[in-house]
């Protein structure tokens, strides 16, 4: 058991918020290191960076002259 | 992390060149002369306000070679500082709409306009920018990057405890979260040195236009004036929040135009930070502070409004000049 509990916040809008260094594993096999105090990972699944969020999940607007 | 390399030794900027009476009276008094300073009358946004402006700020950064360190509370230079800081303090709150709802204001930041014909200057250099001019960009953007986040963390002593906290946890993460080969304003030097450019501290200040210069000028007036903490936290929140989907443009620019790792690394890495920060600086910071001090949401929406208005007038400039084919930079010193 670790010591202290670790947060997991998941947002509104966009990724949850996992405090690190976490490793995360994906369906594939593959793993991905998260080191910040606070790492957002995306669960849009828009990120170009899956399964770091990259605010691709912001709503859009599109302008046209 | 706390064994690496000995760094080269410290040294101070030399001072820039005058623009005007008013930075030329500062500059002779950091020279030791009399302060005989007379603002009235000066253009808040010009050239001669704002580099004198950035000049009494340095005190309080690296100072200048050959220039007393003590100057820094020198009380005849700082009545200058503040007769400055009122005139562009003045100028700002008359430019800039007043507003309270500090929620609206982070929505309207978190919509992401897309499309062809969207304006601004990383939509410019992603789409068909030219080397010449992401590197006038990143001559333009040293000024604050090779000191980021030190105008903020003048603020940290101002903030109540929740929002000290979360607003350290950003600041740590722009130090390079305790390596320095991971800071920030490291990453960006060394993005500069691969794009061939000097990235001795404020080599290109002599460079850069008053609208340059008036970006940083408000972070360093608004870290340094408790006053005006609310007014640097929403500065902080719109780089934070705006700055993600803008390093996803200059990657893309970078990787266009055949740029090096280094030059890459450095946005890309705030397309990811950021997208953290936008996180912390909302939740942790705006939320706490304002639940804390509620007066403090009209500053807060006049530090986003008033860093937005100075960033459109430097992209107004850049995308002027570029579209001319002329050098946003002053004189030809970058050999571009
Ligand atoms: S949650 Fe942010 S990009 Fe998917
Ligand atoms: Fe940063
Ligand atoms: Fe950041």
């Amino acid at each position: 058991m670790p010591a202290e509990r670790r947060e997991v916040v998941l947002t509104e809008e966009g990724p949850v918020l996992v405090s690190g260094p976490v490793e995360i594993v994906l369906p594939d096999g593959r793993r991905v290191t998260a080191d910040r105090p606070v790492n957002a990972l995306c669960l849009c699944r828009r990120s170009r960076r899956y399964p770091i969020c990259d605010t691709s999940h912001r709503t859009r607007t599109r302008e046209d002259s | 992390m706390l064994s690496a390399t000995v760094p080269p030794p410290v040294t101070s900027p030399s001072l820039p060149r005058p623009r005007g009476p008013v930075s030329a009276a500062v500059l002779d008094a950091l020279r030791g002369g009399p302060v005989r300073v007379d603002v009235s009358g000066a253009d808040p946004y010009g050239d001669d306000v704002q580099l004198a402006l950035h000049c009494c700020y340095e005190l309080h950064y690296r100072g200048f070679d050959g220039v007393d360190d003590d100057l820094e509370w020198d009380p005849a230079l700082l009545a200058v500082r503040g007769d400055l800081e009122r005139l562009f303090l003045a100028a700002l709150r008359a430019d800039v709409e007043a507003g309270a709802d500090v929620a609206a204001e982070v929505d309207a930041l978190l919509v992401e306009p897309v499309g062809p014909d969207v304006g601004g200057v990383s939509h410019h250099l992603r789409r068909d920018g030219e080397l010449w001019q992401l590197r006038e960009y990143v001559v333009h953007r040293s000024i604050y990057h090779l000191k980021e986040a030190d105008p903020q963390a003048w603020v940290i002593p101002r903030l109540p405890g929740p929002a000290k906290a979360a607003l350290v946890t950003v600041e740590h993460d722009e130090y390079g979260g305790g390596d320095p080969d991971r800071m920030h304003a490291r990453l960006f030097a060394d993005m500069m040195r691969e794009l061939g450019l000097d990235d001795s501290y404020g080599h290109y200040v002599d460079s850069v236009p008053a609208e340059t210069l008036a970006e940083v000028n408000l972070m360093s007036m608004c870290g340094l004036r408790r006053s005006l903490r609310g007014a640097l936290v929403g500065q902080f929140a719109a780089v934070e929040l705006t700055s993600s989907p803008g390093s996803q443009r200059l990657v893309r620019a970078m990787r266009r135009l055949g740029c090096g790792p280094a030059a890459i690394a450095f946005y890309d890495e705030h397309v990811e930070a950021d997208a953290v920060h936008e996180q912390i600086i909302r939740r942790g910071v705006l939320g706490p502070l304002l639940a804390a001090e509620p007066g403090l949401a009209a500053d807060v929406v006049f530090g986003i409004r008033a860093y937005l208005h100075l960033g459109d007038r430097l992209g107004e400039r850049l995308l002027d000049c570029w579209s001319r084919g002329a050098s946003s930079l002053r004189g030809d010193t970058v050999g571009a």
